[in-house]
Parts: structure tokens; C-alpha cells; sequence
């Protein structure tokens, strides 16, 4: 065990939070941005040295320090992205609430850096309880941010929030205490392997996808999510479409598919059903919103069912599409939510119907906006087609109908983004107030266009993130494969027709 | 085995009764000046009945002829029971002394209750049992109404004292029924009797012994004299009700189910699966609409309680052990939850008891909010806070003995008492500041509160090593 960088990533924000109690609004601004950045080092440094195609499980520690269950962490590179895209966006998020949080700020921080810990917690964790603590215990931060700094009808959205995740999570904690029991062990990369009877696994599978189904969410468990981001400060929003949602897609990952893959092929047509119900009305139902937030809320329930789409398609294409669509959403929706908070704190409202011509007297803005706005619908170049493209390549392998309807969302969701664009940047000013608003500050910029460089970073050269988590889709590919459902497309890999033997004629003439 | 040795044995209990009677007798002829040094003498000699457990009354086995267990199941039991109780003497001076006068009697009763105690967590006969008990209750009936002068503090003494009267003559019947049917007190010979099949009169003597313990742990469907009792009741005396005699009822039903009618297991399980999952259902719903904090507290123990039976009905080493250590969280959170209410008082020094009034806490008394705030999601069980730990031994212990379903429905349960307990963490975060409270200059109170905010913050799992060795040599000895 070497310099247990994890621990470290975990534990600096845990005593930054604590730190940030003590003091003044002001140095609590700076011990949060100073602790993020540092950890945003950290991060960077554990990509650096992140081998790729070495070990499955690097940077791994473990001190059985509780008895029952261990300090274990670890991780492989799908664990290894989230972190990072977590570390990348918490910065971000200081920066963003830095004028926009004036009550209670150091509380506000200290709340900002225990999600941060909990979240690295939960993407490193090793130990199925000690995941479960981390998973649960972003609970109790995201319920204060919600509810002291949120909107209006902040407390009804916490509750819901609250309330909404922890019913469905502790059906999970059942299924990994009977796990434990019956494989005798908590480590997960131990139970990624175990074979739990078929029978079992139907029952354990669908503990768990309570769990994830909600966190995600899917249709129809999805209706916490908009008040929630509704309600939330913009900060709030980032992490939760950013990096709380990819928890959901993540637990299928490390969790539902290597470990019950019988169950997993069996309850396909769930998860297929769900998402295919998801992209088509959450998209429907995100083109009629007035309420800019709750816009890109209802868009993020349509774009994570890509990530389920992909996942159940069981084959590599869809993995690493749902993968990438996880990673591109982190970023996207979170530059959006952004978005809409740079001119809320100008106006003061989400309502589009405020908003009208800002490309005139906010450019800079209106480019970046559009910018994510075009990563949002897919566009080639961007991060967003990756995934969506290799996450429908995927689902056609495996049926030619969801590949169908889930093709729709994408016409939809240039839909409801185009439209929403249209109707916030161009035109003339409906209002005086809108139109006399300044453009981007240097805060904002500094914001935006990091999250901008890597939107086209993925999209251009998108082999950095699939390079580290290949050879972990592989090992589940491997745990897939003697159950895998069959395609209906029948699609057979191309090849070109095999010439019969040379003859000597052929073989003189090559020589000619 | 001679008499010395069994003496040797009830060590704990030798040092508190004596010890009582001496510090009676110094209440009587130094009045109630000295009530004070009286509570200090009192912890001293909890102190040192704690420390006695050590020796051959924490290991000793059976003495007085298979009455009395020296065991460490009995040792774990006790040592909760006089931080317990010890706790409730210290913080009670200063709630009195601001009622009109702190009496010399209070760390007295204490002290005789937990002789009760004792007796009821080391029984090894039905007798034993029912002197200890009695002995508790008689201690706990005159604590109820220690404020003789306030209305509320007699109505609870005077119900505590009925409806308790009531349980001991169920339990007493069912004493009595099962001594006719099985022709022993003894837990060993009750059990060897139960061995070869239950007839209906002991299948009757059992639920009644079952419901007259209920009541003391209030357990649904026997709970209903605990909202009355702890919103009466002085303060420091429902804090002290709510941890050191639920510990001791709590321990006396494991002792008495797996000891005495551990054969007849499949008789009694599902009576307390009923009252386990009535009570956390229970507790979850009727806390919702209330108003005082005191009552809300003693349905979160209704609801709490619930949760630690189904250990019990487990009925497995693992399932008691977890109950056990439930209960040591438990006293934990309870206490300090109850010394924060300690906390809530109006300029004029004088009690408040509503949850519109912890309105705003965090900003008037951020520390405070923090300590109840931990205390509540502990309550709660949510991780990380140690409250989890517990909860996830006692559906451990379900799932490994194979009753998973129950599991899933139990803890679906606890999702309703989350939303109450997020009621008092929204009033104190995210509402509006009212008037506030009156500063607090209680160094002892303030102390004691940080100590059991530590102990169920993420810091508690560290003692997960010490707390799964000890409960399961506790569990074991029953076994």
C-alpha cells in the first residue's frame, strides 16, 4: 500500500467542512475554493497516475478498522473518471455560489465540502457497507443545502428529496446485508465475482434497482428530481445533475450487473421499458416547461435513461456509451444549470418568458450558451455525442426497437433545447431589466469556460476517458457474457467475402 | 456455593444500597443543603459499582442457588444502566434548583432504582425478577411526581403509577401461571420444563409475562402511559426514564425470553415481531403530530424500542447482541436529546417545551442545533451518524436467521420515522428565529452533551471493534 491518495481526497474537504465552521464568511469562501482546488490537484494527479491497462483495482488501502466492514478503498477507471469529473466540478461550484450565497455561507461551505467527501467516498469505496455509509450520508448535506439556501418551496422539495432516496435505499441495505451473509465477504471486487443462485439474484437485483432507479432517476421514480433542482441554489443543481445523479448510473455498473447477471438479462425489459417510457415523456414534458430549471431538470431524466439504455444493452458499445453519456451529462447539464444561474442572479427569475435577445447585449453568454445547449441535443464534436451515439449503437445490437423510440428522444431533445435557446437569446428583449443586463464577468468566464474546453475535449478526443475504463467494461462484458440476451437484429460483424484459394494464375500475376 | 461467595457476586448491588442508605441518612440530618454533594456521592458510588463489575459479580456465574446471574450479559447490562443513571443525577440540579429547590431524595430514588435494576438484569428466577422490578417501579412512581407542586408532574406520577400497578399484576399472573404449569420460578427449570413442548397454560403464562415487560419498555401495544409520563415528568427524571429502565427492561426480556423461554422460541416470536413492527409503525406515525418536544422524544423511544425487539425476534446470539448494542447507542442519543430539552427555556428560566420554539436554533444557538441536529438523524439511523450501526446489527441479525422479509418491512418502517425526525432538523435550520432561549452557563450539561454528540457521530464506529466483542460475550452468556 502506497501513499493513500484516496484517503487524503477524502479526508482534506472533511476537515476544510470542519475548518469552515469556525470562521467568517469571507475566509470560509477561501478555505472552501482553496480546499476544492487542492483536491482538484489530488485528482488530477490520481488520472496522472492512473495506469492504464494495469491492475484492475489500483491505489487500493484497507484497514479493517470496524470490525464488521473495513476502511477499503480502491478504484478502477470508471471509478476513476467519476472522481475526477466530481473534483472538477466541486471548484465550480464554490466559484458559482461565491456572491450568489450571502446568509450562512460558512455553514453553506462546509455543507458544499462534506458532499464533496461523501461523493469521492462513495466513487472509492470498496466495501459494500462502506459504500452504503457514503451513499446514504449525501443525504444529510444535500438536505440543508436544499432546504436552508433553496427557493421558495424549498422545504417540500427537501422532504421529498429526502425521503424519496432513503426509501428507496434502504430496500438495498437488505440485499447487501443477505449478500454479505451468503458470500461470507463485504469486499465488492470479491462480490463483482461471486455466482449468487439464480434465484436470488431477482430479489437482490430489484432491492438495488429500487435504490439506483431513484437516484438516477428513471421514469416513473423521477419526480423528486425536479423540485428538487427547482428549488436548489445553483450550486445545488451542479452537484446534483453533475455528480449525485451518476451515483445511480455508477451502482448498475459496479453493483447490478457483475453481480447479478442472470437477473440482470431477465429484468431487461424493465429497464429497457422504463427508459424507453423515460426519453419519450420526459422529453415531451420538458418542451412545455415555462421554468428554465425545471427544463433541464426534465432533460436530465431523459438523457440518464441513455445511461440505462446503454447499460442493459449488455455489450461493449452500450457500456462505455452509457459511460460517456454519465460523463458528458455530468458536464453538460451542470454548465446549464450554471447557465441559468448566471442570469438568475442578474434577474432574479427562471421563467423564460422573462428572458428574450440576450445574444444583443450578453455575446459572450449566448455563445457559451450555445455552445451547451448543442452538447445538450448531441451534436457531433461535443461530449454528449459520444455517449449518445455508441449508447444507441449499443441498444440497436440488442433490439432494433428500443434503438427506435430512444432515437426519438434525440429529435426531441433538439426540440426542447433549440427552443429553449431561441427563446432566451434571440429575438428582442422582452423587458427593459433583461435587456440592460451586463454580459459575463471575469468569475462567470472562469466558470464556464473550463467546463466549455472540456466538453469539446470529450467530444473531440474522447479515447482519454475511454482508454482508462475499457479494460473494466471488458471484465464486465466477461461477467455478462454467458447471459447476455440475444439480439434481434441479428447483426453479424462485416467482413469482406473470402476469395478462394489463389490460384497460380493470381499468384503470377501479384508477383508481375 | 457459600453465602460469602454469593454475596461476592451482587457486589454492584451491595455498594448502591448501602450506599443509598448512608446518603439517606445524610439527607435526613444534613437537609437538603447537602442535596448537591448528595448527587456527587451518588455518581461516586455509581462510579464504583461500574468499577466492581470487574470482579466476580461481572463473571461469577449463577450464585444464591441459580436466583441471581453474575454473568457478563448482566455486567453489560449494568454498566449502561449506572451511566444512565448516572447521567440523570448530574444534569437534574440545575432543572430543579430553577423548579424551586433541589430535594436530597432525587439521587436517593435514583439509586434505589438502579438496585432494581440490577436485580432485574442479573434475575435468574421469576421472583428475583419481580422484586427488582418492583423495586425500580416504586423508585421510578415517586420520581414522576418529584415536582409535587406542579399538576403535570402529579397527573404523571399518578398515571405512571396506575397503569404500571396494572402491568405488574399481568406480569404477576403470568408469573404465577407459569410457576402452576411448569412447577418452578427458576429460568433453568422453566426452560427444561418448555423443552418437551408448550401446553396452553404456559403458552398463556408467557404472553402475559411478555405483556407486563411490554409495558415497561412501552412496547406497542402497551405504550400508552409514555407520552402522558414523559411530558409530566421533570425533565431530568424523563431522561432518566427513557434510558437506564428501558435498558433494564429491555435486558430483563432478552434474559427472561432466551433464558427461561428459549426452548418455547417459535411460541413467542411472533408476538414480538407484532410488537416490534406495531411499535416502530406506531411510533413513526403518532410522533408526527406533536407538538412538544418532550412527547415527540417519547414516541421516537416507542418507535426505538421497536427496532431493538427485532434482535430479539431474530432469537439468535447475533440477534441479542445487536439489541444490545442498540440499546448502548440508544441511551446515547436519548440522553442527549433530552439534555438539549434541558436547554430550551425562556428568559425567565422557566421550561418551554414546544418544537415551534427550537424555531431558528441554528442561528441563535449554533452549537446546540448541531448537537440535536446529530441526534435526530442518529435517531433516524441515517449513516454516517452511528444511530445507523444498530439498525443495520438488528437487520443483520433478521437476515442472517433468515427472516428477510421482516427485515424489508422494518426498515421500510423507518422511513416514517425519518420524516419526524427531519421536522425537528427543518424547525431548528429552516425556519425563521424566534425569541431564542435563555443562555446556558451549565458547563456540566454543555459537556455532557458534547460527549454524546461525539459518541454517535462517524467517531462511534471506531469503538465497533470493543462494542461487537463485548455485547456478543454478552449474548453468549445467555446462550
Amino acid at each position: 500500500m502506497g501513499f493513500p491518495i484516496l484517503s487524503l481526497l477524502i479526508a482534506l474537504p472533511l476537515v476544510a467542512a470542519l475548518a469552515c465552521l469556525f470562521v467568517d464568511a469571507r475566509s470560509a469562501r477561501w478555505i472552501a475554493l482553496a480546499a476544492t482546488l487542492v483536491d482538484l490537484a489530488l485528482g488530477a494527479l490520481l488520472w496522472a497516475k492512473y495506469e492504464v491497462g494495469g491492475p484492475q483495482w489500483q491505489f487500493t488501502e484497507h484497514v479493517a478498522l470496524f470490525g464488521r466492514f473495513a476502511w477499503a478503498l480502491g478504484i478502477d477507471g470508471i471509478a476513476l473518471l467519476l472522481i475526477v469529473l466530481s473534483v472538477f466540478l466541486m471548484p465550480i461550484c464554490i466559484a458559482a455560489s461565491w456572491q450568489a450565497i450571502e446568509k450562512r455561507v460558512p455553514e453553506y461551505m462546509a455543507a458544499f465540502l462534506l458532499m464533496e467527501s461523501l461523493m469521492v467516498g462513495v466513487f472509492a469505496a470498496q466495501d459494500l457497507f462502506l459504500f452504503y455509509i457514503f451513499f446514504e450520508a449525501g443525504l444529510i448535506p444535500m438536505y440543508l443545502i436544499i432546504g436552508i439556501w433553496g427557493g421558495a418551496d424549498r422545504i417540500y422539495a427537501s422532504y421529498k428529496f429526502f425521503l424519496y432516496t432513503l426509501l428507496g435505499s434502504v430496500l438495498m441495505l437488505i440485499a447487501m446485508l443477505w449478500m454479505a451473509n451468503q458470500a461470507g465477504s463485504t469486499d465488492i471486487p470479491t462480490l463483482m465475482a461471486y455466482d449468487f443462485p439464480a434465484s436470488a439474484q431477482t430479489w437482490l437485483f430489484l432491492a438495488f434497482f429500487a435504490s439506483f432507479a431513484v437516484k438516477m432517476p428513471m421514469w416513473p421514480v423521477h419526480t423528486w428530481l425536479p423540485d428538487a433542482h427547482v428549488q436548489a441554489p445553483t450550486a445545488g443543481s451542479v452537484i446534483l445533475a453533475g455528480v449525485l445523479l451518476k451515483m445511480g448510473g455508477y451502482g448498475f455498473v459496479r453493483f447490478s450487473l457483475p453481480m447479478f447477471p442472470v437477473a440482470s438479462a431477465e429484468l431487461m425489459w424493465l429497464a429497457m421499458g422504463l427508459s424507453m417510457v423515460a426519453v419519450v415523456a420526459t422529453s415531451l414534458i420538458a418542451l412545455v416547461q415555462e421554468d428554465m430549471k425545471k427544463l433541464i431538470a426534465y432533460s436530465s431524466v431523459a438523457h440518464m435513461a441513455f445511461v440505462t439504455i446503454g447499460l442493459f444493452a449488455f455489450n461493449r458499445q452500450g457500456i462505455e456509451g452509457a459511460l460517456m453519456v454519465m460523463l458528458g451529462h455530468g458536464l453538460v447539464s451542470a454548465a446549464l444549470f450554471l447557465c441559468v444561474g448566471v442570469i438568475y442572479d442578474r434577474l432574479h427569475t427562471r421563467d423564460i418568458a422573462r428572458y428574450g435577445g440576450l445574444s444583443n447585449n450578453m455575446p459572450k453568454y449566448a455563445l457559451l450558451f450555445l455552445l451547451f445547449t448543442m452538447a445538450s441535443v448531441g451534436l457531433p464534436g461535443t461530449s454528449n455525442f459520444v455517449g449518445e451515439f455508441l449508447s444507441l449503437v449499443g441498444a440497436y445490437e440488442i433490439s432494433s426497437w428500443v434503438a427506435f423510440v430512444a432515437t426519438t428522444g434525440i429529435i426531441l431533445g433538439a426540440a426542447y433545447m433549440l427552443y429553449l435557446y431561441a427563446r432566451v437569446a434571440y429575438g428582442t428583449a422582452r423587458n427593459a431589466d433583461a435587456a440592460a443586463m451586463p454580459d459575463l464577468n471575469a468569475r462567470e468566464l472562469a466558470i464556464l469556460v473550463p467546463i466549455a474546453l472540456a466538453v469539446l475535449w470529450m467530444g473531440v478526443y474522447p479515447e482519454s476517458f475511454l482508454a482508462p475504463m475499457r479494460n473494466d467494461v471488458g471484465a464486465i462484458l466477461a461477467r455478462l457474457a454467458p447471459t447476455a440476451p440475444h439480439s434481434d437484429a441479428k447483426v453479424a460483424i462485416g467482413r469482406a467475402a473470402i476469395p478462394a484459394a489463389p490460384t497460380p494464375d493470381h499468384a503470377a500475376e501479384a508477383h508481375h | 456455593m457459600p453465602i460469602t461467595a454469593s454475596l461476592a457476586l451482587t457486589l454492584p448491588e451491595l455498594i448502591l444500597s448501602i450506599g443509598a442508605m448512608a446518603l439517606l441518612m445524610v439527607a435526613a440530618f444534613g437537609g437538603d443543603g447537602l442535596s448537591r454533594a448528595i448527587g456527587w456521592g451518588a455518581v461516586a458510588l455509581f462510579a464504583a459499582a461500574g468499577v466492581s463489575l470487574l470482579g466476580p459479580a461481572g463473571s461469577g456465574g449463577p450464585g444464591f442457588e441459580g436466583l441471581y446471574m453474575a454473568d457478563s450479559f448482566g455486567a453489560f447490562a449494568k454498566l449502561l444502566i449506572y451511566i444512565a443513571a448516572a447521567v440523570s443525577v448530574l444534569i437534574a440540579p440545575g432543572f430543579f434548583e430553577r423548579a424551586g429547590g433541589y430535594r436530597a431524595e432525587y439521587p436517593i430514588l435514583i439509586l434505589l432504582s438502579a438496585v432494581g435494576m440490577g436485580m432485574m438484569v442479573s434475575a435468574g428466577d421469576l421472583l428475583t425478577l419481580y422484586v427488582g422490578l418492583e423495586l425500580q417501579s416504586l423508585s421510578a412512581y415517586v420520581l414522576a411526581s418529584f415536582l409535587r407542586r406542579d399538576t403535570r408532574s402529579a397527573e404523571a406520577g399518578l398515571k405512571y403509577f396506575v397503569l404500571g400497578a396494572l402491568a405488574s399484576g399481568i406480569l404477576l399472573y403470568g408469573i404465577s401461571l407459569l410457576y402452576g404449569f411448569t412447577g418452578t420460578t427458576l429460568f433453568a427449570g422453566i426452560s427444561d420444563a418448555l423443552a418437551g413442548g408448550i401446553s396452553t397454560g404456559q403458552m398463556f403464562g408467557m404472553v402475559f409475562i411478555l405483556a407486563g415487560l411490554a409495558f415497561k419498555i412501552s412496547a406497542v401495544p402497551f405504550h400508552m402511559w409514555t407520552p402522558d409520563v414523559y411530558e409530566g415528568a421533570p425533565t431530568p427524571v424523563t431522561a432518566f426514564f427513557a434510558s437506564a429502565p428501558k435498558v433494564a427492561g429491555m435486558a430483563l426480556l432478552l434474559r427472561v425470553a432466551i433464558d427461561a423461554m428459549g426452548s418455547g422460541v417459535d411460541a413467542w416470536r411472533q408476538v414480538i415481531i407484532f410488537s416490534a413492527l406495531a411499535s416502530t409503525i406506531l411510533g413513526g406515525v403518532a410522533a408526527i403530530g406533536q407538538s412538544n418536544f418532550k412527547r415527540l422524544l417519547a414516541y421516537s423511544s416507542i418507535n426505538n424500542v421497536g427496532f431493538a425487539l427485532f434482535g430479539l425476534a431474530a432469537g439468535t446470539p447475533d440477534g441479542v447482541a445487536a439489541t444490545m448494542t442498540y440499546m448502548a447507542v440508544y441511551i446515547a442519543m436519548t440522553l442527549g436529546s433530552f439534555i438539549c430539552a434541558l436547554q430550551m427555556r425562556d428568559a425567565d428560566g422557566q421550561p418551554v417545551e414546544t418544537i415551534a420554539s427550537l424555531s431558528g436554533l441554528s442561528r441563535s444557538r449554533p452549537g446546540l442545533a448541531a448537537a440535536l441536529a446529530i441526534f435526530m438523524f442518529s435517531l433516524a439511523g441515517i449513516p454516517p451518524l452511528f444511530g445507523f450501526w444498530p439498525k443495520f446489527l438488528v437487520f443483520d441479525a433478521l437476515v442472517r436467521a433468515g427472516f428477510w422479509p421482516l427485515a424489508m418491512v422494518g426498515i421500510a418502517t423507518s422511513v416514517i420515522g425519518a420524516f419526524y425526525y427531519l421536522k425537528i432538523v427543518k424547525t431548528m435550520y429552516f425556519d425563521e428565529p424566534t425569541e431564542g432561549y435563555a443562555p446556558s452557563s451549565s458547563v456540566i450539561e454543555g459537556g455532557l452533551i458534547t460527549v454524546a454528540a461525539l459518541a454517535v457521530s462517524p467517531l462511534g464506529y471506531l469503538a465497533i471493534p470493543l462494542l461487537d466483542a463485548t455485547s456478543m460475550a454478552a449474548a453468549h452468556s445467555l446462550f
